[in-house]
């Protein structure tokens, strides 16, 4: 359970992310956005951050970072892909995820907890959540808000690549629970075959009772037993 | 050849930030301000005297980074004088 946790100029939530990975079982490790070989890895995540400054686009210029040709690999191999906030926005711009992330609604910068709603069961990152299932988890950032074209948004919606909503407490999902604006509320997605999963909240930032929440822990263990699957 | 490159927000992709401007323009009197799109323009000096083979190069520039396809639209202009950056 070997996994890659990748490293790009100006991430800064990795040690977060592989602190987490560590409290539910796996081995995680820290790769350079430069390295070229994660054969000896079972998966992926892109932690949280801005890599590259966001230059450009969020996301727009990690993509020709030379790990994503191993990453994209990975994902066309059935492994378990996992992008956190700007992870997501490098995935969506490496074309591994549909949409993009743009500025929040309210051109804010949002750092509170958020209530998302379990959407699907059927990627790996929330294969051992219950579906319905509302989590309190932190969202941190302004490039939040998911958007896809109308095709697009209406496939991912009929496949069942919609794994997250952004919710009430009690798992209401409308407008005023959809804290940056993103289309249908959408704050997790998934590719179709459902290996590679994005999130804009930050499951490692609760999963530890002195964090407030736990409730991020079941979104690894998933990816982690995603792992032991594939 | 210089290229000069304009990246926009495709329609119905939601920019805030241009509604804001929107408004604050018709709050400073500008009435007739109906709607504003807001985007990106890139001058790119090119070692390459063919406008043709530089237009096709900046179309694969945008394609491939400069301009996100799920969110923006792009035109490009070739000028044939080169401008000091």
């Amino acid at each position: 359970m070997n996994i890659a946790v990748v490293v790009f100029p100006g991430s800064n939530c990795e040690h977060d992310v592989v602190h987490a990975l560590r409290g539910v079982g796996s081995n995680p490790k820290l790769v350079w956005h430069r390295d070229d070989d994660l054969s000896a890895f079972d998966a992926a995540v892109l932690p949280g951050g801005f890599a590259h400054g966001d230059y450009l686009r969020v996301g727009a210029i990690a993509r020709f970072s030379p790990v994503m040709a191993e990453i994209e690999a990975m994902a066309a191999a059935g492994k378990p892909v996992l992008g956190i906030c700007n992870g997501l926005q490098i995935l969506c711009e490496a074309g591994l995820l549909p949409g993009a992330l743009v500025g929040n609604r309210d051109l804010s910068f949002i750092c509170r907890f958020v209530h998302v709603k379990v959407e699907s069961t059927k990627s790996s990152l929330t294969a051992a959540a219950t579906k319905g299932r509302v989590l309190r988890i932190p969202l941190n950032s302004y490039q939040g808000s998911y958007t896809a074209q109308a095709d697009v948004l209406a496939e991912v919606e009929a496949n069942g690549q919609v794994i997250l909503r952004y919710c009430g407490p009690d798992g209401t999902v409308d407008d005023n629970n959809n804290p940056n604006g993103s289309a249908n509320g959408i704050a997790g997605v998934s590719n179709a075959a459902g290996n590679v999963v994005g999130l804009m909240p930050h499951p490692e930032r609760a999963s530890e009772p002195i964090l407030g929440s736990t409730d991020g822990k079941v979104l690894l263990e998933s990816f982690v037993s995603a792992l032991a699957e594939a | 050849m210089r290229l000069r490159i304009e990246i926009t927000r495709r329609p119905g992709i939601a920019d805030p930030e241009a509604v804001t401007v929107t408004r604050a323009l018709r709050e400073l009197g500008f009435d007739m301000v109906v709607a504003v799109g807001m985007g990106r323009f890139l001058l790119i000096d090119v070692d390459e005297a063919d406008p043709e083979a530089a237009r096709a190069a900046a179309d694969r520039m945008c394609r491939q980074l400069l301009a996100n396809p799920v969110l923006e639209d792009y035109s490009i202009e070739v000028v044939a004088e080169e401008v000091a950056g």
